[in-house]
């Protein structure tokens, strides 16, 4: 790779901006806090503006090529949504202003409490998760105390299928509770038997992600969400998932208590560089004291109808400052109200379509273990290639680059050896499907004659083969720090 | 599916740890199957020594670049030992499943009963093929 660090290109006494004269008297500061020793770059604004711009260059967004990384749900951010959250009346107000003089942006936090309430069919909704294992959390959470209050306290587990995102364990643990896995069954779906086996008066409930991370929709889901009510437990819903279903069926419906919403995934906001996000979380009624706040209600008082910040009755309290991330949740309005709740249906049918297509095509070439089933909004191969048994799903992933396709998500579920999660969005035409199946048949061809040619790869990118197992095993972790 | 390497002298978990006694101790690990499906191992985390588990019970992890997975006790017992040396050389467990890269020496509580309950070496070779067969 070429370009250097922003250090490197550092040049004595060289300014990016003048700064002002003062206009307020100097304060001194304690000379414990001063030093000398600051060594930031010193580089002029077209030095720094290039140095990014190049560095943006070298990236891979799917505003440059497909990025079928399963379960992340890399679907197009439409650029609408950016025009909507710089509006001077979102982008100019500050969050500590009084609730009378930002009446609109509360109206659009309402309303898209509603919007999300109607699309899951769940009774209330919080915005103020920042991410989708914060709104995990705020779930699992939500359950537990509900249950206490109930006189409970002897419920200590959470129920988590095997094919679960790692975070829904991790959330768990988080909360304090304990973690039991129960198994899938030979067609992906909840093992019933294993399930009735685990269910006692010590489980808080089961967090099930449905479609799950196999892109199977759980054929027993009913069934799966009765037997968990009737141990007296509770049913989280994963909302990864929900981009496969929105507008064909609801959530609360199935049998789900909770869920959270990924407004990265499914209502196209940006997943940006970590953040940030929103992990909205939907409840049923019996839940909606427990919720976190402030969420906006619609109050009646003698100037009319005002929105105001509300704390629900029995909140597990606040767990995002101030409104959520105000920003994100502009975007995902907007692209709810760009598509409608037609629109918002046919974007889970083309996802759907869109998957069962690259399924189709790739099954005789790649193993699909579930292959026999029809997939959601995604499905999960095998970097298994017949006559190439040195190959493994990585080295494919890596010669996919050379082909300026993103690889999809690789050894994930962990119930899949060599795992190949495919997600390709509603976003992409057939010809870029059929673009992608192409490179997907020439590299198993090539596993079979040129083998090297694979694991090598990639021959294109700006930086070839990384060492991951070095990365790995040598952690430097402890960077200067200044 | 690939040729993997077996001790014979071991016996087997499905969960793919080896069991071998060693005089009264046995010591443990996890097989070349194991291995391989993990692909490059980067770390073990061992339990303290002096722990008791149960048969079946987590005593520690293994995570690879790909992924991290738990290791179950074959036998129930104590802790007389754990490999330290593994912490600085994980990649022993890709190079020599069955010797170098032993995880921990156990007193075990129930020997004879429970090690009926494990495979032998050709039981655990069919089973092996049989998952990799369908694809697990």
């Amino acid at each position: 790779m070429t370009e250097p660090l922003i250090y490197e290109l550092s040049s004595p006494g060289r300014k990016g901006v003048v700064m002002p004269e003062p206009d307020v008297p100097l304060a001194e500061l304690p000379s414990d806090l001063l030093r000398a020793d600051l060594p930031l770059p010193e580089v002029s604004e077209i030095d720094v503006v290039r140095h990014f711009v190049r560095l943006s260059q070298l990236n891979h967004a799917v505003d440059v090529g497909m990025y079928p990384l399963g379960s992340c749900t890399m679907k197009y951010n439409p650029k609408v949504n950016e025009v909507a959250v710089r509006l001077p009346g979102f982008a100019w107000t500050h969050p500590l202003q009084e609730p009378e003089t930002v009446q609109g942006n509360l109206a659009l936090l309402y309303e898209l409490q509603e919007m999300l309430a109607e699309a899951s069919g769940f009774a209330a909704v919080s915005l103020q998760p920042a991410a989708g294992a914060h709104g995990e959390l705020t779930g699992v959470l939500i359950m537990r105390n509900y249950l206490y209050d109930r006189g409970q306290r002897q419920r200590t587990k959470i129920l988590v299928p095997d094919s679960a995102h790692g975070t829904n364990p991790a959330s768990t643990t988080m909360s304090g509770l304990t973690v039991v896995e129960v198994p899938s069954d030979a067609r992906g779906n909840v093992d019933l038997a294993a399930l009735k086996a685990a269910l006692d008066e010590t489980v808080v409930g089961l967090m099930l992600t449905n479609p799950n991370t196999l892109g199977l929709f759980d054929e027993n889901v009913l069934d799966v969400t009765r037997l968990v009510h009737e141990a007296g437990g509770l049913v989280y819903g994963d909302g990864a998932n929900f981009n496969a279903i929105v507008g064909i069926c609801k959530p609360a419906e199935l049998g789900f208590d909770v869920m959270h919403f990924n407004l990265h995934k499914t209502f196209s906001t940006p997943h940006g560089g970590g953040g940030p996000g929103a992990g909205p979380v939907g409840v049923t009624q019996e839940l909606a004291a427990y919720l976190p706040g402030p969420i906006v209600a619609l109050s009646e008082t003698e100037e009319g109808s005002l929105c105001l910040p509300q704390m629900p009755s029995r909140s597990i309290g606040r767990i995002k400052s101030f409104w959520g991330n105000f920003g994100v949740l502009v975007r995902a309005y907007t692209y709810i109200r760009m598509h409608g709740a037609e629109g918002l249906r046919r974007n889970s049918e083309y996802a759907v379509l869109n998957a069962n297509y690259l399924q189709a095509r790739l099954k005789g070439t790649y193993p699909v273990p579930h292959g026999d089933r029809t997939c959601m909004h995604e499905f999960v191969a095998q970097g298994r290639i017949e006559g190439a048994e040195g190959i493994r799903t990585m080295d494919v992933a890596k010669r996919l680059i050379d082909f300026r396709f993103h690889p999809p998500t690789v050894y994930f579920p962990l119930i899949v050896p060599e795992a190949l999660m495919i997600e390709p969005t509603e976003t992409e035409s057939k010809e870029t499907l059929d673009a992608f199946v192409a490179a997907l048949l020439k590299i198993a061809e090539e596993a079979r004659t040129d083998p090297d040619l694979l694991h090598t790869a990639p021959h294109t990118a700006p930086v070839s083969r990384l060492d991951e197992v070095k990365a790995a095993r040598e952690l430097k972790l402890c960077a200067p720090c200044y | 599916m690939k040729e993997y390497t077996y001790d014979r002298n071991a016996r087997y978990a499905r969960t793919h740890e080896w069991v071998r006694l060693d005089g009264s101790e046995v010591v443990s690990g996890v097989s070349d199957v194991a291995q391989d499906l993990l692909s490059d191992v980067v770390f073990v985390d061992l339990p303290a020594v002096g722990a008791t588990f149960k048969q079946g019970d987590v005593f520690g992890a293994v995570e690879s670049v790909k992924a991290a997975e738990d290791v179950y006790m074959p036998l129930s017992g104590t802790i007389v030992a754990v490999n330290g040396e593994l912490a600085d050389n994980a990649e022993w467990v890709n190079q020599d499943p069955y010797g170098k890269a032993w995880f921990i020496r156990i007193k075990p509580a129930n020997a004879a009963a429970e090690m009926a309950t494990l495979m032998d070496a050709a039981s655990y070779k069919k089973y092996a093929e049989e998952e990799a067969a369908q694809g697990h």
